[in-house]
């Protein structure tokens, strides 16, 4: 593809430093769509190849949310990125690119169900992972890895009581042996040294968390 | 009648006649042809594929039977990783099965978790359905599994199986 020229026709693109060499741009929300649709139909990047959402972490702002495209020319053998920043994190949105590539439904159905990102004109954007009525999207920075409360799928039918969604034990499980040395879990066990329920680490220090 | 035979059961001395337990014969042959419901879920269910071919051979102990309806199985094989999502299919499963019925978690995933201490996972089957054998490993490997399934015979064999035709199990 011709940089010089597609800049010229996207004067909002902008290029992205591309530690692999790949090509690489920021596009504005509003000319997602435009922009896919020139890439497939006049730069020949015929296939969606994957797409990641990204979560920027709470002290981002506004730009917390975004998604990662990438597309693959299989005539020129060739890849180029595209960074798409959400506007709002409290609902984060962006053009869906299931019109321009068919491929983009589950990817952006998986990115919704994960991330909380919704896509603007998906023809069925529900949660492909986690069941309809769970109200936590999992990936996102402030979640954590134990999980929250929530209701069990509505295909659960009976002993509700027994067993409900909630937080899994980080410490002290069946797998923590209490005879093995030394005094503190998070000394023994990496999965114990930072607990993800309160956010604070458990463990004694921190080259813990860098050393593994 | 061969020799052997006469010697063990003299049908001229006991008169044609066994005698023994009602709850002895019920287990015995409860035991010895239990079938199981592979309720294969993660890797475990690779395994258990394994205990059932020729090498470790499920057979030897009466439960080559696979049953992939509830209806017609008599133990869960509970194999691999319940996720919530999985977990109300896997309690619809087991409550469609017929009773007597008993349940072998196998595995470290199926017993507690295991290594996914995460929200998407059920920290043991044993939070959804009672389980009788629970079997360590990750996976169980074949022989772990046969042990276990001699576990639960000794089990079977130790139930007051006549008392409980007669009242709710």
């Amino acid at each position: 593809m011709d940089v010089k020229k597609t800049l010229l026709e996207f004067p909002c693109l902008k290029e992205r430093e591309s530690a692999d060499g790949i090509k690489a741009f920021d596009c504005p929300k509003s000319h997602l769509e435009r922009f896919a649709r020139y890439l497939r139909d006049v730069c020949q990047y015929n296939s969606l190849t994957d797409m990641a959402s990204i979560d920027m972490g709470e002290e981002a702002g506004e730009a917390r949310f975004g998604v990662v495209y990438h597309f693959f020319s299989h005539d020129k053998k060739r890849y180029v990125r595209v960074v798409c920043m959400c506007d709002s994190s409290d609902e984060p949105s962006l053009p869906s690119l299931c019109s321009v590539y068919k491929g983009a439904d589950w990817l952006e159905r998986e990115a919704f169900d994960m991330m909380g990102i919704a896509f603007e004109g998906h023809p069925n954007l529900h949660r492909i992972l986690m069941w309809d009525s769970y109200p936590w999207h999992p990936l996102r920075k402030d979640f954590p890895l134990c999980g929250k409360e929530a209701p069990l799928p509505e295909s659960f039918e009976g002993n509700e009581d027994a067993a409900k969604v909630v937080p899994a034990p980080e410490n002290g499980g069946p797998f923590h042996s209490p005879s093995c040395g030394t005094k503190f879990a998070s000394e023994r066990e990496p999965r114990a040294r930072f607990d993800s329920s309160s956010g604070c680490k458990s463990g004694t220090s921190n080259s813990h968390i860098h050393g593994l | 009648m061969d020799k052997c035979i006469q010697r063990g059961f003299d049908a001229r001395s006991e008169q044609g006649f066994i005698y023994t337990k009602l709850d002895a014969v019920i287990n015995w042959v409860r035991a010895n042809s239990v079938w199981p419901q592979p309720m294969g879920l993660a890797c475990c269910a690779i395994e258990l594929m394994g205990v059932g071919g020729s090498r470790f051979d499920i057979g030897r102990f009466g439960s080559e039977v696979m049953r992939f309806s509830p209806r017609q199985s008599d133990c869960m094989i509970v194999s691999g990783t319940v996720t919530y999502k999985m977990a109300g299919a896997v309690k619809r499963v087991y409550d469609q099965m017929p009773a007597p019925k008993w349940v072998i978690a196998m595995g470290a995933c199926a017993c507690s978790g295991g290594m996914f201490r995460t929200y998407s996972v059920l920290q043991g089957v044993d939070k959804i359905i009672p389980v009788d054998v629970y079997v360590a490993g990750c996976p169980t490997r074949p022989e772990a599994l046969l042990d276990a399934l001699v576990t639960l015979q000794k089990k079977i064999g130790s139930e007051k199986s006549t008392r409980a035709l007669w009242t709710a199990k």
